[in-house]
């Protein structure tokens, strides 16, 4: 196992860490989707690109490659899907946030 | 390499931990979410592991069930029905 495999097996498992120790300590839904989401997407991709540069071209890399191209196109899709769902449902923003430009554009009736 | 595993794991029962205490039903939705991504990544960790084919498999259907059940539970948060 070479040092690219390795170091790129532990950023990408440090980019995972990360984002789970944010969807923890995040005080907010809108917070928390923005730090977990990116952050794992981009350690998942960082760990199947170690996959396809230990492996070569054979079965396994071809199948990481479609994962990664896979996951790249549908983690933004259904992150922004449970956003727009949850700020359409009205759940509120944290009481710090400073600006909501979305309530601005399309005003909601509040939740009931 | 087992402690790349060991880690994921952490952060698998991290997510777990938001799944039963988050405090909103969009908190649930979104550790179920970065569940499924981690899962993936889990699965191409023991596909290295190993070297076997069969991991992928797994990771590339997780993927795919994952992804339509976020989209479900989203359109369920918005209170719509997948007519419109």
């Amino acid at each position: 196992m070479s040092d690219l495999v390795m170091t790129l097996l532990s950023v990408g498992v440090f980019f995972n860490f990360a984002g789970c120790i944010g969807l923890i300590r995040f005080p907010d839904i809108y917070n928390r989707l923005q730090a977990s989401t990116k952050c794992v997407t981009l350690g998942t991709i960082l760990i199947l690109l170690a996959i396809v540069i230990h492996f070569g071209w054979n079965s396994i890399s071809i199948k990481a490659i479609f994962c990664a191209v896979f996951i790249l196109l549908t983690a933004p899709a259904a992150a922004h899907a449970i956003s727009r769902g949850s700020h359409r449902a009205g759940f509120p923003l944290w009481e710090g946030s400073i600006m909501d430009r979305y309530r601005d554009d399309f005003p909601q009736k509040p939740r009931e | 390499m087992e402690f790349f595993l060991i880690l994921l794991l952490i952060c698998s029962f991290l997510c777990l931990y938001r799944v039963g205490a988050g405090p909103t039903p969009p908190d649930r939705t979104v550790a179920i979410d970065i569940l499924g991504i981690l899962m993936v990544g889990f699965c191409a960790i023991l596909s290295l592991y190993t070297g076997k084919d069969l991991y992928m498999n797994v990771a590339i259907s997780w993927a795919l069930l994952a992804f339509i059940g976020t989209i479900a539970l989203a359109k369920y948060l918005e209170g719509r029905t997948f007519d419109e």
